[in-house]
């Protein structure tokens, strides 16, 4: 039978493992922090030495709820500490202190951005902390070395319900919470420093005359790029269909439970892993070590409290006020310090159009020039407002406005005095603009020959003693006028 | 020269202090007794002889030089082995670590150096403090200075007989079911499990972590408010410790006690304790009656101690007790594997899984592979309910008993142990019998409660009894006022073992 009246529906759910940012690990006072020599940032209590009792970091808690608010979850008054037991060579106390019944934040939900325009609502079920294992190092073929630097420091688990069906769809909800997590301020989110990895869920419910089947669930786990995160879903979407083309009722969940494949980052596919020997027993139990967290409903009102916009209202209401393209919005709300910028040079009367072309045209090209933010660049809002009532009220042209812009980063001088020192304002004297058009043609008596004879030249030749006067005036004479007094001049 | 070994800790600390001995001589003292001893009784895992000499000699120049040198300066203290110290080994008694240095100081230890205590060496006890006789010690025995044959009880086995045998002015040792009263009783010395909370954890090497708790053991009440004192408070490496304020125990243990209900739990009384403990209990309760005291029944349902139709004994709180202990302790004992820390096996493996257990195989002994195996048990898939989850359940019950008691009376007295010292390898092979050993002193642990064994009298052979003092949270000053009173009117304190005797140094 060919498969062309079947219906697949991917279902997929994700677990995102986030590196909270804070200056020191999670139950110890180690500093967390990435790239030193291997096991320079250990203790007695991050190394599980015999005797040793965690006290936990408070700074990492309040993340945790921050995040777990922005994601609308319910953060209970109590939540407690548990130990999840297994043997593993990174973990050194071979156990991982983590939260079982009673995470710190759990129901919640976020809105992803469609591919249509829409958006769509995806689940959260929980978001909980827990402290990162160590890395296993197999470099060397005769043993295994051993890195604890990673061992302890904060780490926040969100786990959504399987509301995905398509690998785009788990893009925008992984990328979503990347900006999230960012501006929120509680992890740094860099992928090549591991501060973020998923580990997405992924099956198909096939429905093939009127009968529904469902594959066996894939786990696939540490991906740490997004990258590795689309193909393994658009390869598993494909390979899974497949394999229960060949066999629909043997290859089903009710048989074969959950699987764990491996991502092969060079062919871009998933390999199948050995099943573990027996199915994983954490034999949970309530870490005695450490009292039950508290979170009173005035630290969570003071949490709440600091939250601010978020980046998906901010985006809403920028197309909603300023009449911003999904675009030029999506740009402006990568982390809040643009937004900030921008919102704050509105408040102090510039046109909204102007300023953001002003910060998506010069300002993103050199923001990408210098690996940064469009708020990092040096620009400040009282000169980003100057210049844009500048160009509204015609005392700059846009050509002049991009120069200006380039020299007023970082520096004391604003858009006004620069344009004066260097020559920039318009030009609104037409004696002055009628000279430079004159030293223009006669300056160029070929060109306005071939202007006179017509023919297809002409519109490039008019172009090009355009040009000519234009530079004479240093960019400041507006082009309309120039425009106007050269085709007067040659009688066009 | 003075009396050494017939003072106690407090009266040593005066004569250092006043300047009649000087630490150094303090120390010798002890260190030949140590030497004379140690081979009859095994109390120690290690005798830190040249340190303790040094340290002895620095506090002497500290006191000439004037300083102020704390409240225990150059008084010589054995510590259990489960205490972490950056000097010797800390072994737990196990083979498994063996080798085992730690680099860093634990906090109650770390408070005695502070306050200018002379630690003269690491004392013997049950493998990771799984035991009630120091039988499952992996490095041999200790025995009863009272009668070789018998065990000095456990698990602070090690730890009761130096004191008892005058090894050492006093000895902290640790507690999660009664590893401090029921030794002390055996031993014929005083032993304090503070409230849980009251003496910070960091540096001892965890058993079962929501009931262990560091104490002393003391030749008197007296002494065991100075060290108490010496070792409480809150430490923010632990916070599981309590923030409340830490009174001064020594001056609280001479205000008179004022009107006093003593507590009497009618469960405890059965036919399942020895009558000769049953008789020096009521004794001592008559005792304390005399001064004024009221006596009161109590109820702690929970505690009580059943017979079946066999004759055996059973506990609730016995049977919730070693359920939270061994799940903990499973959890506890995790990082033992070879590759981080203890033992690593010699032989050949084929994986990293096989080094595991070969590793842990070889470290550990019986009874402590019994707990891990129980407790991993209790908390697997689809037990967890029916045991882990039950067993908190009942330990709520049975710390509701005591909130209930203590609003009819100030202080619960009753035995510490069901007899005395019994023999070395009788209940050996019969962990069952041996786990109800610490049937009275249990409850105190699962509900967190300060608990104090003083000795009330010997048998008719001769072995020391211990009576049991149980306060609410925080009540050490009321515990150790009404054991202070019963060693006043009863004359019965700092009780003086055959060893002593027959070699004649006291």
């Amino acid at each position: 039978m060919n498969g062309a009246q079947d219906i697949v529906r991917a279902l997929i759910g994700m677990e995102i493992h986030v590196e909270l940012g804070t200056a020191t690990k999670m139950f110890c006072r180690c500093r967390n922090s990435f790239g030193d020599r291997p096991n320079t940032n250990v203790c007695p209590v991050c190394l599980g030495m015999p005797g040793v009792l965690p006290v936990m970091n408070r700074q990492a808690v309040e993340y945790s709820i921050k995040v777990g608010l922005a994601l609308k979850c319910r953060v209970p008054n109590f939540c407690k500490w548990d130990r999840k037991n297994y043997y593993y060579p990174d973990l050194p106390k071979n156990y991982q202190i983590s939260q079982y019944d009673l995470p710190l934040s759990a129901e919640g939900s976020i809105e992803i951005p469609l591919e249509d325009g829409r958006y769509k609502k995806i689940r959260i079920i929980r978001a909980h902390l827990e402290e990162d294992a160590g890395k296993n190092i197999h470099d060397n073929p005769t043993h295994t070395a051993i890195d604890l630097n990673r061992t302890g420091v904060p780490l926040l688990e969100i786990v959504s319900q399987p509301d995905m069906n398509s690998a785009s769809e788990v893009m925008a909800y992984a990328q979503t919470m990347h900006r999230l997590v960012r501006w929120l301020g509680v992890s740094q989110a860099n992928m090549q420093m591991g501060h973020m990895r998923f580990e997405p869920n992924i099956n198909l419910e096939i429905t093939r005359n009127k009968k529904t089947y469902k594959t066996p669930i894939v786990e696939v786990k540490n991906l740490n790029s997004f990258r590795a995160l689309r193909n393994t879903v658009a390869y598993e979407i494909d390979r899974q269909y497949e394999q229960w083309q060949v066999d629909p009722s043997g290859y089903a969940m009710d048989k074969m439970g959950k699987q764990n494949r491996g991502y092969d980052d060079a062919s871009g596919r998933t390999v199948y892993q050995r099943e573990k020997e027996e199915a994983h027993d954490y034999r949970y139990l309530p870490d005695p070590d450490l009292v039950p967290v508290i979170v009173a409903d005035q630290w969570r009102d003071e949490i709440a409290a600091s939250i601010g916009e978020l980046p998906l209202a901010r985006r809403q209401r920028y197309m909603a006020d300023f009449g911003m393209t999904f675009k030029e919005a999506d740009a402006l709300t990568q982390e809040p310090a643009t937004g900030d910028l921008l919102d704050r040079a509105i408040n102090k009367g510039a046109d909204p159009k102007r300023c953001v072309n002003l910060l998506l045209g010069k300002g993103a090209a050199i923001a990408n020039e210098q690996v940064c933010s469009i708020a990092e660049i040096g620009l400040t809002d009282d000169h980003l407002a100057e210049l844009a009532k500048m160009l509204a009220s015609g005392d700059v042209n846009a050509t002049a406005a991009e120069r200006i812009f380039s020299k007023m980063l970082g520096g004391e001088q604003g858009p006004r005095a620069i344009a004066e020192a260097e020559g920039l304002l318009a030009v609104t004297d037409t004696n002055a603009i009628e000279a430079w058009v004159e030293q223009a043609l006669s300056a160029n008596p070929q060109a306005v020959e071939e202007v006179k004879s017509g023919g297809k030249k002409q519109t490039k030749v008019l172009g090009y003693l355009m040009g000519q006067v234009m530079q004479k005036s240093r960019g400041a004479a507006p082009p309309t006028e120039v425009q106007k007094l050269l085709r007067a001049k040659l009688g066009l | 020269m003075t009396d050494v070994l017939g003072m106690t800790l407090t009266e040593l600390r005066d004569e250092i202090a006043s300047g009649s001995i000087s630490s150094q001589q303090a120390t010798k003292v002890y260190l030949d007794v140590v030497e004379e001893r140690e081979p009859q009784v095994s109390a120690f895992r290690e005798v830190l002889a040249d340190r303790a000499l040094t340290r002895a000699a620095e506090v002497d120049d500290e006191r000439q030089a004037g300083k102020d040198a704390g409240p225990l300066a150059g008084v010589p203290i054995a510590v259990k082995d489960n205490l972490c110290t950056p000097f010797g080994r800390t072994t737990c008694s196990s083979k498994i670590l063996a080798n085992f240095k730690a680099p860093y100081m634990s906090t109650a230890v770390g408070k005695l150096v502070d306050a200018g205590a002379v630690i003269l060496g690491k004392t013997n006890m049950d493998e990771f403090a799984m035991g009630s006789s120091t039988e499952n010690s992996g490095f041999g025995a200790t025995r009863n200075p009272w009668d070789l044959n018998r065990v000095p009880g456990g698990s602070s086995g090690g730890s009761a007989t130096a004191v008892a045998s005058r090894m050492c002015a006093a000895a902290l040792g640790s507690d999660t079911g009664g590893s401090i009263r029921q030794p002390a009783a055996f031993c014929g010395v005083a032993g304090l499990k503070p409230t849980y909370g009251r003496v910070s954890r960091y540096g001892l090497v965890a058993y079962g972590s929501s009931l262990d708790q560091i104490g002393p053991i003391t030749h008197d009440v007296a002494d065991c408010a100075l060290l108490t004192q010496v070792i409480s408070g809150h430490d923010p490496r632990d916070s599981t410790s309590l923030t409340a304020d830490v009174p001064d125990l020594p001056a609280a243990i001479n205000a008179p006690p004022g009107s006093l209900r003593i507590g009497l739990p009618k469960e405890f009384y059965s036919d399942a304790l020895d009558v000769e403990i049953n008789a020096a209990i009521h004794k001592a309760a008559d005792t304390l009656a005399q001064t004024g005291a009221q006596l009161v029944e109590i109820s702690l349902p929970h505690s009580r101690i059943d017979r079946d139709a066999e004759g055996k004994l059973s506990s609730y709180a016995v049977a919730c007790y070693y359920i939270v202990a061994m799940a903990e302790a499973s959890s506890n004992l995790a990082r033992y594997d070879g590759v981080h820390y203890g033992h690593r096996t010699s032989k050949d493996v084929e994986g990293i899984v096989e080094m595991y257990s070969k590793s842990r195989a070889e470290g550990f002994g019986q009874e402590v592979k019994r707990r891990i195996m129980l407790g991993n048990y209790t908390l697997s898939a689809g037990y967890y309910e029916a045991y882990y989850s039950k067993a908190l359940k009942v330990r709520r019950l049975i710390k509701n008993d005591f909130d209930e008691a203590f609003k009819l009376c100030d202080v619960v007295l009753c035995p510490t142990t069901p007899t005395t010292a019994f023999q070395i390898g009788e209940k050996a092979s019969d962990p069952l019998t041996m786990y109800l050993a610490d049937i009275y002193t249990i409850s105190v642990n699962l509900a967190g409660l300060p608990g104090l064994s003083l000795p009330c009298g010997l048998s008719a052979e001769g072995m020391p009894i211990g009576m049991q003092l149980i306060g609410p949270p925080l009540g050490e000053p009321v515990v150790l006022q009404v054991g202070r009173l019963f060693e006043q009117v009863s004359g019965i304190s700092r009780l003086t073992p055959p060893i002593v005797e027959r070699t004649g140094t006291n």
